[in-house]
């Protein structure tokens, strides 16, 4: 099923689906959103494509096979988790790093936290378009 | 694929060989250094494993923990450096190697340490690489059903072990041995005495292969004559006679204790030797022999003296000594002409003299002749049966029937095949490597060693030994000559015992064949019909259960979640505290809301097309995520409606290749399926309000709330939860998540590879 208007459509909202999804991913510490929600969006995006063009069209927009994200993903996960045990911390303890920090303010804040968030949102991409892609493939 | 193989050197077997060889032997010699220090006072030194759980791997050395590790180091030794030459040249030599180091780390482990988590999982680590060892060989069928049947045997009995350690931890308050061990008197005395007691024999009785769980060892012998040398006779079935000595000061001294050890313990020592002499296969009369001496052990240190508890572990060190160097021998033997039946070899003595002494030295221990160290072993055993107030007759009796018969195997094992004119055999006998004979030759030297010196082996090994097993007392004295004793009559009728019987004993095996062909009971047998059961009862139950009817599951499912949560309601009379519902005051939008999510769940159940089905079902979702926004937890709201979105898009991606729903299904069908979906609403609904009327602790929202952004930086709390306090969990449901869809993807490629459900039947 080829419907012009989706198709069309599709092309931008893919791309605003998937900033969208960034932007609720880097949000979510402080405000709605964060590496779950993240990952459902754009996972949406890539299923919204799939729809309207076709499975092997997304995939090929992909580029990468989405159950390597997914495995990516928990390896970053537990990664970010591991990098406590440089500071000779527990496990999971979240590291912290404030760029151009000023009295008071907090400034850029990069931590392990961030990157675990982003390996949820790769597990979730990854893990959804691995199901869905199959789905549409094989049944 | 034999090009693949890596070509192994020759040299000691290569990088593989004498790593395997110089790891036993530098431990023999760091052990062998501590002797002097152990004979005074036991060492202990430890670290945390999980601090939290209390479980540290703590090291206890005495006396009976060093004659082990002398015994797996030093016979290690010989095996490794023997196995060199016996199985240097197969291909998966390196495999084999790693196997036998693997396992004499467990079997080290096992015996040193000092808390009993860590022992049951160094008993674990034996029970496993005796399974790989013996099923080396994987190529025989016969090789994997020995090792499997080693593996569930001992399995089994080493998690009926976990239970009585935790039970006894529970107990005791400690999982530390020397924490435990002084506790002997609350022990004995508490009403789960019993059960701990019974929980730990299972273990050391499947462990060290006692009647009626005794059919594995002989099976056992399907592995390289190397293994069964040192795991199934001087060190890995002895395991169990570890235990029962290690839990003597805890355990034993009871009645039950006594009369279980003794009795198992002595009927396994005779029908083990009355088996032995039934056997044609050299190795087969060894397995038997050594099954006898597990039984002799469990026997002595079931009856508890001072005195039977130095006989056990002299005659743990004596066995040792002379079953690893008769195994050995009998290698040789094998690699040398072919063959290892009884029947068939003749004459050896000439064409390998050194064997022949090592057989020789070794017979002669085992046989109880002076002045090996056997018959220092014997009359010891003699002498403490005799001092025995209980049980006196019965444990004399068994090991008088046991000795005798023990001469007579050693007359099997060691004088026919070597005496008398040189028979055919497949190969031509020649004599074996050094490698192969130093193990042996040196074995039968210790015996005769100790045989003249027994008081060197008393004062350091086994005078220890029995201090830690039985606790202090005076200072032990072996004799080669005791003076005209009873011990030593019994020893002199034991003899004429056995050389009458070694004369008829080519008789004594055509009758025992004759027997065993009419007997019914036949453990081996009646294993695999236990198995057989075992998968038909699988099968049965698999059938039963898993339908392949995803109705079926979800009925059965809903079922049981109104059956437990609603008759636990019906039972604590939760139902009449319910606070009223007048006091569900709600807003005209919510009101609204729930007017749509009826509208949605009237719709799924309405219609007879799936699509429709699915859409309503969206419906539903999208009604719940609004009350998540109406009660502001956006990030709920946005993630429930998220999953709907996709739910449905999945749904309907599996729905559009089904066909539509059934027009006319059965009233009953309908009824039933009624009851079930108004029973789920209706006891969620009590558990809900319940929920909601019952007293909230606060205490985790308002640490959230306050910990959130200045200690984790974070303003999004749910987030913050999520990435952050809890990450631990979060990381389990990503790899969770990962997982099933990596699963799913594998079950949808195999959909259509499947085979048709015809062909699948058969």
């Amino acid at each position: 099923m080829q419907s012009l208007i989706l198709t069309t459509t599709t092309r931008l909202l893919v791309a605003l689906l998937l900033v969208f999804s960034v932007y609720a991913l880097l949000r979510g510490h402080n405000l709605p959103g964060g590496g779950f929600i993240g990952g459902l969006i754009g996972a949406t995006a890539f299923i919204l494509y799939a729809i309207a063009a076709s499975v092997e069209d997304a995939a090929r927009a992909l580029k990468v096979d989405p159950a390597n994200i997914a495995m990516l993903g928990v390896g970053v996960a537990g990664l970010s988790g591991l990098s406590a045990g440089l500071a000779n911390q527990p496990f999971f303890t979240g590291q912290w790093l404030f760029l151009f920090a000023e009295d008071g303010g907090k400034g850029i804040p990069i931590s392990s936290v961030l990157f675990f968030d982003i390996g949820v949102y790769m597990a979730v991409f990854g893990g959804i378009l691995t199901l869905v892609f199959a789905l549409e493939r094989e049944i | 694929m034999a090009d693949d193989y890596i070509k192994v050197p020759r040299f000691m077997g290569g990088p593989a060989g004498w790593i395997s060889i110089l790891f036993p032997a530098a431990l023999f010699i760091y052990f062998a250094g501590l002797l002097p220090q152990i004979a005074q006072t036991p060492v202990m030194r430890g670290i945390d494993w999980v601090p939290s759980l209390g479980i540290r791997l703590s090291v206890i050395l005495d006396g009976l923990s060093m004659t082990f590790a002398l015994l797996i180091t030093g016979i290690g030794t010989a095996v490794t450096l023997y196995s060199s030459r016996y199985l240097g040249d197969h291909p998966h030599y390196p495999r084999f190697v790693s196997y036998l180091l693997i396992f004499m780390v467990g079997m080290l482990g096992l015996v040193l340490a000092d808390n009993l988590i860590s022992v049951f999982v160094f008993w674990e680590v034996t029970t496993i690489s005796s399974y790989l060892l013996i099923g080396f060989n994987a190529d025989k069928a016969a090789s994997r059903r020995s090792a499997l049947q080693a593996l569930l045997v001992t399995g089994a009995g080493g998690l009926i072990l976990l239970a009585g350690i935790i039970v006894l931890g529970n107990i005791a308050g400690s999982y530390e041995l020397s924490e435990i061990l002084p506790q002997g008197d609350m022990i004995r005395a508490h009403p789960w005495y019993l059960a701990i007691l019974l929980m730990f024999l299972a273990g050391a009785f499947t462990k060290s292969a006692q009647v009626p769980f005794h059919f594995w060892l002989p099976n056992a012998m399907a592995a390289p004559t190397p293994v069964s040398a040192y795991l199934h006779s001087a060190t890995m079935v002895k395991a169990g006679v570890f235990l029962m000595a290690r839990m003597n000061p805890a355990l034993g001294g009871t009645d039950v204790w006594f009369w279980v050890l003794t009795i198992f313990g002595g009927v396994t020592a005779v029908f083990a030797s009355v088996m032995a002499l039934r056997q044609t296969d050299i190795k087969q009369v060894l397995a038997y022999t050594t099954l006898m001496a597990l039984g002799t052990l469990t026997m002595f240190i079931g009856a508890g003296t001072h005195y039977a508890i130095s006989a056990a572990m002299l005659f743990l060190v004596v066995h040792s000594l002379y079953k690893a160097a008769l195994f050995l021998m009998i290698g040789i033997v094998d690699h040398s002409t072919g063959t290892r039946d009884a029947t068939v070899l003749r004459g050896l003595g000439r064409a390998m003299p050194l064997t022949a002494l090592a057989a020789a030295l070794a017979a002669l221990s085992m046989a109880g002749i002076p002045p090996l160290v056997g018959f220092v072993g014997k009359e010891y055993m003699y002498k403490a049966s005799l001092g025995l107030d209980q049980g006196m007759i019965w444990v004399t009796a068994m090991t008088f029937a046991a000795s005798a018969l023990m001469f007579v195997a050693g007359g099997i094992v060691a004088l026919k095949p070597f005496r008398g004119q040189l028979a055919e055999t497949p190969h031509k006998a020649h004599e074996g490597p050094w490698q192969m004979l130093a193990g042996p030759l040196v074995l039968g030297a210790l015996s005769l060693t100790f045989g003249l010196m027994p008081d060197l082996l008393g004062e350091y090994i086994v005078g220890p030994g029995a201090r830690a097993v039985y606790g202090p007392h005076e200072d032990l004295h072996l004799h080669l000559w005791g003076g005209l004793n009873a011990a030593l009559y019994l020893s002199l009728a034991t003899f004429a015992a056995g050389l009458l019987l070694y004369l008829v004993h080519t008789r004594i095996r055509s009758a025992l064949t004759r027997i065993e062909n009419r007997n019914p009971i036949d453990f081996d047998a009646g294993w695999d019909r236990l198995l057989d059961g075992f998968k038909a009862f699988a099968a049965w139950q698999t059938g039963l259960i898993q339908t392949g009817s995803l109705q079926r599951y979800m009925a059965v499912i809903f079922g049981a979640f109104i059956v437990m949560v609603g008759g636990t309601y019906l039972v604590k009379g939760a139902f009449s505290g319910l606070p009223g519902l007048s006091q569900a005051e709600a807003h005209p939008v919510q009101w609204t809301v729930l007017a749509l999510i009826a509208v949605g769940s009237i719709l799924v159940v309405w219609t007879h097309s799936r699509m429709t089905a699915v859409a309503g079902m969206g419906v539903v979702g999208i009604g719940v995520s609004l009350i998540f926004i109406i009660f502001s937890a956006p990030d709920v709201a946005i993630t429930q409606l998220l999953v709907e979105v996709l739910v449905v898009v999945l749904v309907s991606l599996v729905m559009l290749r089904l066909p539509y729903l059934p027009r006319r299904s059965s009233k009953n069908f309908r009824t039933g399926h009624a009851i079930i979906a108004g029973g789920v609403g209706v006891v969620t609904t009590f558990l809900m309000i319940s929920v909601l009327g019952s007293d909230f602790d606060p205490r985790l929202t308002e640490f959230f709330e306050k910990a959130s952004y200045p200690d984790a930086h974070g303003r999004n709390i749910v987030n913050v939860i999520l990435v952050d306090f809890r990450a631990l969990d979060t990381f389990g449901e990503i790899t969770v998540v990962t997982m099933a869809a990596i699963a799913a993807y594998a079950l949808l490629r195999g959909v259509k590879k499947a085979v048709p459900d015809d062909e699948r039947e058969a």
